[in-house]
């Protein structure tokens, strides 16, 4: 199973600044990097592609809204009549929509000037008015982390599978499983305060991390492909709670009620910013678990086999990894995330058991883990990010009348279209980038298409902070090796130039100075010279 | 999608000759300890958990049934207990035959499948009689609902066959199936014909199909991750029109319609199983021709052969002359038709109006059945029959009188399908060998 996602974990490494746009050019080409290169790469970029999904994603979701929205159709009755009608009922209908959604995610501006006209209208000023207007405003932002917490440490177990190369669909049932345990100790046993919660905690890890052993220990075992096992596992947790929530071991005294009863208050994360809001500890736990993912990957042992298998399974075998014992622990660490995720909900969010605890959050969670490409901080900000768009999307759900389904849509194609780069680069005339037989053209392409998004892309580049190409990366040990083993690939200090989207590629530049941040690249073809 | 695959030739499709080999496989003892194990569950669960006095009634034949003479008898009734213990015993014989064969390397052949099969049958006769002891079985009645649960999820195994014998995985069955019940009910509310509908559901879920094809086969992204996200598409975009466009207005574009039921007389009047196949919708007809048809044409014709060598082995395939990805578009396309089909079934099929995320898990059931099915049209047909009848059979159960049956909690039956699957794919049940290359994107060199 070749995954995409394998490859472009250390594109994602914390503090991947710069990369060589293209190391594989011709040396030849060297006089010609002016202008046209340093477009290209970033027409190559991540940062452009990721941009430009979110542009065709909300334009989709735009469109969506217009076919959906009344007074749009009206308008279109007679389009021909009263064509500003349409334009305007369909700017009106977009627009709310979006400005809905970033009232319901990010901040309330008018519940915050609400708030602040009345502390005014009761003499006070100043800070004394800031202060809770500020509070009153931030809360759809603290409410976005609170519903990406659990999403993003279930994310951190994802990436654990994907990159060690399992496709781990089980979110659901691990979650499940997860909750269910921590559940169960939650409102069953009475321990003392801090105690109760981290034996709640320990159970949502154990019980995750068997669940989701079983696939490891059906794969290693039998063969079982992962992607099968987990999706009936899937299946299998969500009816074994809707069972346990019929007897009353977890209903409590109010069988008829499918639910638990609440989960005791020493069991409960603490609120992190008040009574007002829901935002809890375990926040802390998901950037501890963003934490705990870059050390296991790229600091640990552990890791190190498990990204061996992922990349190579027969490479890691000859070298004396058990491929086997490799995939049960890699399904029981993402098992144990994904149920600790589990348990984090119940503890902090929604403090009782219900049949739909898991809700979306295990599917979203592969959506989350593919966009931030399975990294800590990609991961991090695709969690904030996903999380906003469901927050926001419930909120324009009630002001607008827009479901909140828009969401998942605009979603799913973010992700598709961040999965298919070339698609991406299609659909806006930068296909030439790649098309790898044809430099000449590619460049000429290059140059002439860039100039309509240069100043975007560059504008992007320059906010978000430079990029990682991948492609170029991915193509590297390639062109090096069609050049002829006995030539390097262009003078030494070539290849190592960065051309990152940061626009000062001064050819003169000391390689020196920017290669520290990709050890192979550059490094391995000067090793070899010497 | 590698299953483990233990047969020192895979052949993928031809009958299995009788080879007498002189080593045991490995996992020669997987089947017979698991109906050993089975068996002894029967006997002591259903044999001694039914009580003594109880006795089930079978109804066969009903009133109006072409049935001269009273050949098949109406209402049986049989001491519970005893039925069940009879029935255990000859499992245990089976379970026996198939031990004594396994160790002493006697080839069955096609007998082995027979004695498993008879097995299966036994068994859930057994457990038929113990679940309802104390009430009545209404044969045909349960058939009929098997029938009708069963063929959505035959044509989602179908459309998986049909795009993983040529090498793409397909998790999107959910939402193909999805969008075809949207498309039946959208169009035929709008053209006020069930019959437009039936046109209109293969068309929708081509949508989901082409996406399927354009990332999975045009871009090669990982086909696991385009299928996943697709069937979030599927949900997020019908529930999208589910909530603006069909509440606002659903006389116009979400009516309750139901395609004609075509009653072949005389045949219909068999007792047990004449309504469960002549009395039925077009699509069910059309699910047993598209069976019949793509196992033909799978197995017999230059076409099916050139599928299976794209999905076994694409560069072979190429270097014949063979147009790889082209082939893999054709069957992601016609699959995802033929799934249309099954999502009709769900509305316009049994003549409910459209409902939010309605499939409800049933694609990735049909994923299990092409499984447990062993990519093979009719293995995916018998093995969607099997996971409908546990599902009639958790509706029947739910309807029971208090104090008969033996109280099985429905969301066990209900996660049976899925526990059924996982031993499949473990190879206790069976075997299962994968496409070769399923998954793996073609890349011309």
């Amino acid at each position: 199973m070749s995954a995409p996602t394998e490859g472009q974990a250390p594109a994602v490494a914390p503090g991947t600044a710069t990369q060589p746009g293209d190391p594989g050019t011709p040396g030849a080409e060297a006089a010609e990097r002016s202008a046209g290169s340093v477009l290209q790469s970033i027409a190559r970029s991540n940062v452009l592609v990721v941009v430009l999904a979110f542009v065709f994603a909300f334009v989709v979701g735009s469109v969506l809204i217009l076919v959906s929205d009344v007074d749009v159709r009206a308008a279109a009755g007679y389009f021909l009549s009263r064509p500003g009608d349409l334009i305007g009922a369909s700017w009106t209908a977009i627009t709310e929509a979006y400005a809905a959604m970033f009232r319901g995610a990010v901040f309330d501006l008018p519940g915050a000037r609400k708030v602040a006209d009345d502390i005014a209208e009761r003499g006070g000023s100043g800070l004394y008015l800031l202060g809770p207007a500020f509070l009153r405003g931030i809360k759809p932002l603290l409410e976005t982390l609170t519903v990406a917490t659990p999403l993003i440490i279930a994310s951190v177990g994802m990436a654990v599978s994907f990159r060690s190369g399992l496709f781990n669909i089980g979110g659901t049932g691990q979650l499940i499983v997860g909750a269910t345990a921590a559940g169960y100790v939650g409102f069953a046993i009475d321990l003392p305060v801090v105690i109760h919660l981290l034996v709640c905690i320990l159970a949502a890890i154990v019980a995750g991390g068997l669940y989701g052993g079983i696939a490891g220990f059906l794969k290693a075992r039998f063969g079982a492909s992962e992607v099968i096992t987990t999706i009936m596992l899937n299946w299998i947790a969500t009816y074994a709670l809707a069972f346990a929530l019929t007897t009353s071991a977890f209903t409590g005294a109010n069988k008829a009620q499918p639910t638990s009863p609440a989960i005791a208050g020493t069991a409960r994360l603490p609120l992190l910013a008040g009574d007002q809001y829901r935002l809890h500890l375990g926040l802390v736990i998901a950037l501890l678990a963003v934490v705990f993912l870059w050390w296991l990957m790229s600091r640990s042992t552990l890791g190190f086999r498990f990204r061996a298998v992922g990349s190579n399974p027969r490479a890691a075998e000859v070298a004396g990894i058990d491929v086997g014992r490799s995939a049960i622990g890699v399904m029981v660490v993402a098992g144990a995330l994904v149920g600790l995720a589990g348990g984090v909900h119940v503890l902090g969010t929604e403090q009782r058991l219900t049949g739909s605890i898991a809700g979306s959050i295990g599917f979203d969670a592969i959506t989350v883990a593919l966009l931030g490409r399975s990294g800590p901080v990609g991961i991090l900000l695709a969690g904030v990010l996903f999380a906003g768009l469901s927050t926001g999307g419930r909120f324009m759900e009630s002001a607008q009348g827009v479901p909140i389904d828009l969401v998942q849509v605009i979603q799913a194609l973010v992700v598709l279209f961040i999965a298919a780069p070339p698609l991406v680069r299609f659909l806006v005339g930068l296909g030439g980038v790649d098309r790898p037989r044809a430099p000449r053209r590619r460049t000429a392409t290059g140059a002439h298409a860039a100039p309509v998004l240069a100043a975007d892309a560059a504008a992007v580049a320059a906010a978000e902070g430079p990029a990682a190409p991948r492609e170029g990366a991915h193509r590297a040990p390639v062109e090096p090796a069609a050049d002829g083993g006995a030539q390097p690939p262009g003078p030494p200090g070539d290849p190592a130039e960065p051309v990152g989207p940061v626009d000062s590629a001064d050819p003169a530049d000391p390689a020196g100075t920017h290669s520290t941040v990709d050890p192979c690249g550059p490094d391995a073809p000067k090793g070899e010279n010497a | 999608m590698s299953t483990l695959v233990q047969d020192p030739v895979p052949v993928a499709d031809a009958p299995v000759v009788p080879v007498r080999t002189s080593e045991r496989l490995r996992s020669w003892w997987h089947l017979p300890t698991a109906l050993t194990v089975l068996a002894l569950a029967a006997l002591l669960v259903f044999g001694l958990g039914s009580p003594a006095a109880d006795s089930t009634t079978f109804r066969l034949a009903a009133e109006g049934d072409l049935n001269p003479g009273g050949i098949v008898p109406g209402d049986v009734a049989i001491p519970a207990r005893v039925l069940a213990i009879v029935l255990a015993a000859l499992c245990l014989v089976i379970a026996g035959v198939l031990w004594w064969a396994s160790a002493t390397v006697t080839a069955l052949g096609r007998w082995r499948t027979a004695l498993v099969v008879v097995f299966g049958l036994l068994w859930v006769i057994a457990f038929l009689d113990w679940a309802f002891h104390g009430a009545t079985v209404d044969v045909g009645a349960m058939l009929q609902t098997m029938m009708v649960l069963a063929v959505p999820l035959a044509f989602g195994a179908l459309s998986g066959v049909l795009s993983e014998r040529s090498g793409v995985i397909n998790i999107a069955i959910e939402g193909q199936l999805l969008m075809g019940a949207f498309g039946a009910v959208l169009v035929g509310s709008m053209v006020g014909s069930p019959w437009a509908g039936l046109i209109a559901a293969p068309v929708m879920s081509l949508l989901i199909g082409v996406l399927l094809a354009l990332f999975a086969v045009g871009y090669r992204v990982q086909q696991i991750i385009v299928g996943v996200v697709l069937n979030v598409f599927a949900i997020g975009l019908t529930s999208f029109f589910f909530g603006t466009v069909m509440k606002q207005n659903p006389q116009m574009f979400n009516q309750p319609l139901r395609l004609p039921t075509l009653r072949i007389p005389l045949l219909a009047d068999l007792p047990v199983i004449g309504r469960v196949l002549f009395e039925q919708n077009i699509l069910v007809y059309l699910m047993w021709i598209i069976v019949a048809v793509l196992t033909v044409a799978l197995f017999r014709t230059r076409w099916g052969l050139r599928v299976r060598a794209v999905g076994e082995h694409p560069r072979a395939a190429d270097t014949v002359g063979i147009n790889v990805n082209g082939t893999r578009w054709g069957n992601v396309l016609l699959g995802s038709a033929v799934a249309g089909l099954g999502g009709a079934t769900l509305t316009i099929g049994t003549g409910v109006a459209f409902g939010e995320e309605m499939s409800a898990g049933k694609g990735y059931i049909a994923l299990a059945a092409m499984i447990l099915g062993r990519y093979h049209p009719v293995g995916a047909l018998a093995a969607a029959l099997l996971f409908a009848f546990t599902d009639a059979l958790q509706l029947r159960l739910g309807t029971l009188p208090t104090g008969s049956g033996a109280g099985i909690p429905s969301q066990f039956l209900l996660m049976l399908p899925y526990i059924v699957t996982l031993f499949a794919v473990a190879g206790v049940v069976g075997r299962v060998r994968v496409p070769a290359a399923d998954g793996v994107p073609y890349v011309k060199q």
